[in-house]
């Protein structure tokens, strides 16, 4: 029944009439275009929480500003409604819109411009089939110049290459497809990968960690000395698909990854993530310097008393309900700041279909001071084998004072 | 028609009433802290004084260590009768009240802080009447003992408020006091969990399931910490 | 000014756990439910997460968690000729409120009745003569085979932990061996005994008794139940009754069904919305959906075809009776059943005391307990003792909170230097070996609508006229001393025994198992429910809870509970959607 038409099948999906150009399209190329955007994870960043799905508005926070992202459903006034499959491909292929202006980096294209035509093409038919929501996007919040598009040439100049995802012979198939999913559609570097002054990716610190929003990602790179060197390709399919595996859970905004999109994929598909990120090797690190014994005692008391009950004493955790602290990745990032941040305001697990109970850790901001919270983070980034180093009173005073406002009334 | 409410949270909030739907609203980052102690007042300096001697004498300082009065448990008391609890915000207050059987429980027409206030001035007034004009808390152990032994024995009553009820409700607020997280005012320095050995706002003993028997020593600990807690 | 809200399919009114268990089923079908719930939202860690719940002074003295007695309470006496005054707070019994109700802060005691308990009228009578003719003891109408693979789901969504006794009519050892036969063990082992429990172990085997592990819905390991849910391992904290869990590890509607049932689309709950009445049609013989009220004052008219009420016992009782459903009972001439055949618990037991040797209490769990059921129900020859049923004794090390706990030995003064001494002294070095009772029916005890005092919204109160029975005395005397002889057993310097005696007092806290009220039976002139839990009078209406126990057995009811809840909710989806009316044929 390959010759039925999407406008059929697509109306029985979500219940709403369709643009006229969709009826065009077969069924199969429609559900080739959902499973890219899960591939993308375009819901994440063009659905502002709580509100319709892929109608934007949400806002990024950028070192530069806010970004509000663009209404994707096919509008005409709003979102996609006037956009013709060839200003779509610009738009993903070049950065660059309709009416010929650079877009905000923000929108990952420097990734999406590694997809071939035909996987955009599919992308911009499943998204014809969705149900238009009038919804104008706000204005950015950005200082001039940055405000003023025109300086996006420049950046494009400078550090966009469109090309496409080019598959390195000397690799298996499933390595190919891996780092084709990683470098282009699910733009994993886009929070993996530490930014230069313009915002674009340091190219020699590739996957090995970045920050953004008050978070550290951590360093993904699968190899030695990575930062997910002792996980195994299981342990990283396991993670994808259903949020948490024996080493860790998934909260912040990975989980909203995983909600969205690597719960949804297939499993060959996250194998070959997997593959492809065990075969980068990580950089050696140098041993941080040595805790204070006194903030270890006062962190090994404030541990046995506040955390122990579900990370355990000994920091095993309860494998896929409560993460495991010895060894965990987070906890031994050289940058502290999730697990200041975790401290400071608790983390939500992301419920999946795998495991739907969203187990939750308590926020201690109101219960630990800065050097309380420094010293219990010392203890379990210094203790069971971890190494990630020392923090001070002031990182977390820093970090308390930059996340107040979202602290909510409590706060 | 809700089935078009789909995926997206839906929260319509109509003050506290709310209609959940589509998600879990668990949420990271809020956490519903403890009231935790005022320091309100609502005794008289001469109520105040008089309970200090009370809650000594139930809970007295002796050889086994501190008591009533060195865990602040006139404090606790004093902010507990000043907020909700003494108020009895979240009692049936309604009338009419009767003086109803000892299985009916409570039933004087004030609240906790009223009946207080009631039971403190008879108690005064029966001390200066018989005791040459002296208050309670001016008495000898002794003979403060002595009075609190008729109450309980229903021996003494007061004008107007029910002394057994007085005495219940004393010693109800006493032992919250004594034995309470340190966050509500009471058990100062942990005196009283110190002195049974509680360990206190715990939350995980697996550790010590194996124990056979034998005495456990933890350090006891209350909700805002202990002193171990600190760096310096 | 009533506003009238488009209809639903289902409403259900309270939302603990009956409630979310008929939600999660009927949802399954399509049906558009409700729940309408008169307390607050709640969840782990926004509500009770493990930086605040172990708060004794909060949670269980101020009574932060439960139903304010500021806004409704229930009067009470002892008999017919006394005056009932209010309840002016709780005392005996703690009904909950908010989503998870009392699911939320109970122990976790999961048990099943006997087979025998359901037909206690027809079995003992059988077997020892007629009951006395106050005794409104009857049959449940429903059997313990009908409701065992209902009591099997509900072990499975909680990962209740425990040792069978009687695997499919096999006995088994170290179980309990007078259970019903069941289909399965149970879905986790039992949790880790502490030194009492060996204790326990030790003198009632000594006995000749046959002591298990109780059932246990705080997790003895990590669980994932059949909908996928999580529940972490207790960590032993001793904060379970009254509190909420912090740690995911006990059993209630937010740990075991909600993760799943609240992201349905066909799904929806109303916190902080009061139903004050089962809307009827002119015929008085359909419910045309629920009147509820908000914490504005608003007042809204919600229409449904099925009708569910899925709040506490009392609570379904008393909306019975305020929308004019069924006959209100009347002791004086027998007529009417709605309140009828109130029942409660009968508790007693012995503190042990030892000289050299720590309990330690507070590494406790609300079902962490060793028990012995050779005096339960009719597992024994009740020839000649002049009473029927009987209860579990058990040693439980639920906890050690010092506000709620100063155990002394005989003849300690109250207060003063020689109570805090033995306070001190006996603290962390006792036990308690408690018997839980059952309570059987009685034509005295019952539940109708105060004369004289009404709640915040201006409608009577509740009233309750109870008192233990002959039969409930004589039944806990002989229980009180098995409790005696097991206590002397167990090594310590003396005991202290808290026999029931003199009125029900309705202060002391005993336990939250009030049952009764709207009783399940076999035909309309028996009861307010059929054996599927539906309304006699009202088909398109169910009642949820232990207000259909006929009579109370000597278990804690919610595993009971639960199981009714999915038999009936297998019913209304099997039978009732197809062709709703009446499931049996008056």
């Amino acid at each position: 029944m390959a010759c039925c038409s999407a406008a059929v099948l697509a109306g029985a999906l979500v219940g709403e009439p369709l643009p006229a150009r969709a009826q065009e399209t077969l069924y199969p190329q429609v559900e080739r275009g959902r499973y890219v955007l899960v591939t993308g994870n375009c819901q994440g960043c063009h659905t502002e929480p709580g509100d319709e799905p892929f109608a934007g508005g949400r806002g990024l926070e950028t070192p530069f500003g806010t970004i509000y992202t663009p209404n994707i459903t096919f509008e005409p006034e709003t979102g996609l409604g006037r956009w013709s499959r060839d200003d779509f491909w610009r738009a993903m292929h070049e950065g660059m819109a309709p009416d010929g202006s650079r877009l905000y980096p923000a929108f990952p294209y420097p990734h999406f411009a590694r997809m071939p035509r035909d996987e955009v093409d599919a992308l911009y038919d499943y998204l014809s089939t969705l149900p238009p929501v009038k919804k104008k996007k706000p204005d950015n919040e950005l200082p001039w110049p940055l405000s003023w598009r025109v300086s996006l040439a420049g950046w494009q100049w400078m550090f966009f290459r469109p090309e496409p995802f080019q598959p390195d012979p000397r690799k298996s198939d499933q390595w190919n497809r891996g780092a084709y999913l990683v470098e282009g559609p699910g733009h994993c570097a886009g929070c993996h990968t530490e930014k230069n002054l313009a915002g674009a990716d340091k190219e020699d610190r590739h996957l090995m960690g970045g920050q953004l929003e008050n978070w550290a990602a951590p360093d993904i790179r699968g190899g030695a000395n990575g930062g997910l060197a002792h996980w195994s390709e299981d342990d990283i399919v396991e993670f994808l698909k259903t949020g948490r595996n024996a080493r860790t859970a998934a909260f912040s905004i990975m989980s909203e990854v995983i909600e969205l999109s690597t719960q949804h994929m297939v499993d060959e598909d996250l194998r070959a993530i997997a593959v492809y990120l065990k075969d980068m090797e990580g950089e050696e690190r140098a041993a941080p310097p040595a805790p204070d014994r006194a903030v270890m005692e006062a962190g090994a008391a404030i541990y046995f008393d506040n955390c122990s009950a579900c990370h355990v004493s000994d920091g095993s955790g309860v494998p896929r309900f409560f993460a495991p602290l010895a060894g965990s990745g987070k906890v031994n990032n050289e940058d502290a700041t999730t697990v200041i941040r975790v401290i400071l305001e608790g983390a939500r697990a992301v419920p999946t279909k795998a495991h739907p109970t969203p187990l939750t850790m308590p926020a201690f901001h109101w219960k630990l001071t800065d050097a309380q919270i420094a010293a219990v983070a010392t203890y379990v980034r210094s203790s069971w084998g971890n190494h990630g180093g020392p923090v001070s009173a002031s990182d977390v005073a820093d970090l308390r004072k930059r996340l107040a406002e979202g602290l909510g009334p409590q706060g | 028609m809700a089935a078009l409410l789909g995926s997206a949270p839906v929260i319509v909030p109509s003050a506290l009433s709310k209609t959940l739907s589509g998600s879990i609203p668990w949420i990271a980052g809020t956490s519903p802290a403890p009231r935790g102690f005022g320091g309100q007042r609502f005794f008289t300096a001469a109520e105040r004084r008089c309970v200090d001697a009370l809650v000594a004498r139930l809970i007295p300082a002796d050889e086994l260590g501190p008591g009533a009065r060195e865990a602040g448990v006139v404090d606790f008391i004093d902010d507990q009768l000043a907020g909700p609890f003494g108020r009895g915000e979240r009692w049936y207050m309604m009338g009419p009240f009767a003086d109803g059987l000892e299985t009916q429980g409570y039933q004087s027409e004030q609240p906790p802080a009223g009946l207080y206030r009631a039971a403190l001035a008879e108690l005064d007034a029966h001390c200066r009447a018989h005791f040459q004009d002296r208050l309670f808390a001016d008495l000898s152990e002794a003979e403060q003992d002595a009075i609190l032994g008729r109450i309980e024995g229903e021996d003494l009553e007061f004008a107007g408020v029910s002394a057994s009820a007085f005495f219940a409700l004393l010693q109800e607020t006493t032992i919250e006091g004594f034995f309470c997280d340190p966050v509500h005012g009471g058990n100062r320095d942990m005196i009283g969990w110190r002195l049974v050995g509680f360990p206190g706002a715990r939350y995980d003993y697996r550790d010590y399931l194996n124990h056979n028997g034998a005495a456990i020593s933890i350090e006891p600990v209350g909700l805002s910490g202990r002193a171990a807690w600190n760096v310096d | 000014m009533t506003r009238k809200l488009p209809p639903v399919d289902v409403v259900l009114v309270g939302f603990g756990w009956t409630g979310a268990i008929l939600a999660q089923e009927l949802t399954q079908d399509g049906l558009q439910v409700l729940a309408i719930e008169r307390g607050a939202w709640r969840d782990t860690p926004s509500h009770f997460p493990t930086t605040v719940a172990q708060d004794e002074l909060r949670w269980y003295w101020r009574k932060e968690m439960f139903q304010s007695t500021a806004r409704e309470t229930l009067t009470f006496r002892n008999s017919r000729g006394e005056t009932a005054l209010p309840m002016r707070r709780w005392g005996s019994f703690l009904p909950g409120e908010g989503v998870g109700g009392g699911g939320v802060h109970w122990n976790g005691q999961t048990w099943r009745f006997l087979p025998s308990d359901f037909v206690a009228a027809s079995h003992n009578a059988g077997r020892y003569g007629p009951l006395g003719p106050e005794m409104t003891v009857q049959d449940y109408g429903v059997t313990y085979d009908e409701l065992e693979p209902h009591y099997d789901r509900f072990e499975k969504l909680c990962g209740i932990g425990g040792r069978a006794g009687n695997l499919n009519g096999e006995i088994r050892a170290g179980g309990n061996p007078f259970e019903g036969p069941r289909s399965a063990e149970y879905p986790n082992p039992p949790m880790h005994m502490t030194f009492a429990q060996h204790r326990f172990e030790a003198a009632t085997g000594e006995l000749g008794l046959k002591p298990f592990p109780g059932p246990s819905a705080n997790m003895s390991q990590p669980y994932v139940n059949p909908l996928g849910c999580q529940l972490a391992p207790c960590t032993y904290c001793g904060f379970c009754e009254k509190y909420g869990c912090g740690n995911y590890s006990k059993a209630s509607a937010q740990t075991t069904i909600l993760p799943v049932l609240m992201r349905k689309p066909n799904f929806s709950v109303k916190t902080h919305n009061e139903v004050l009445q089962v809307k009827l049609d002119s015929t008085g013989r359909r419910a045309t959906g629920v009147i509820h009220v908000d914490q504005n004052g608003e007042e809204y008219e919600q229409p449904a075809d099925l009708v569910i009420l899925c709040a506490y016992q009392l609570s379904n009782t008393r909306l019975m009776m305020l929308s004019g459903i069924g006959e209100i009972y009347d002791p004086a001439t027998g007529d009417g059943l709605v309140g009828k055949n109130y029942c409660y618990q009968v508790m007693s037991g012995a503190d042990v005391f030892f000289d050299d040797k720590y309990t330690n209490e507070f590494v406790g769990a609300g079902a962490l307990g060793m028990c012995v059921d050779d005096y339960n129900g009719d597992n024994f020859d009740h020839s000649g003792l002049g009473f029927i049923g009987g209860g579990y004794i058990a040693c439980w090390t639920t906890h050690s909170r010092p506000i709620e706990r100063q155990r002394t030995p005989e003849g300690t003064p109250t207060w003063g230097s020689a109570w805090k001494k033995a306070v001190a002294e006996n603290f962390l070095k006792s036990t308690n070996v408690g018997a839980h009772g059952a309570s059987m029916a009685h034509a005295g005890n019952h539940l109708d609508l105060d004369p004289t005092y009404t709640d915040v919204y201006g409608r009577p109160l509740m009233r309750m006229t109870f008192d233990f029975t002959a039969n409930d005395r004589a039944m806990s005397v002989f229980l009180t001393e098995r409790v005696r002889e097991i206590a002397e057993r167990m090594g310590g310097r003396e005991i202290r025994l808290n026999p029931r005696e003199g009125p029900y007092d309705s202060m002391p806290y005993q336990t939250t198992h009030n049952t009764g009220g709207t009783i399940m039976g076999t035909n309309p002139s028996n009861s307010v429910v059929n054996r599927y839990l539906q309304s006699w009078d009202v088909p398109n209406l169910f009642v949820m809870g232990a207000g259909v126990f006929p009579q109370n057995a000597g278990y804690n009811p919610t595993g009971t509970v639960a199981a009714l809840a999915y038999w009936s909710a297998d019913a209304i989806r099997a039978r009732y959607l197809r062709n709703p009316g009446p499931l049996v044929q008056a």
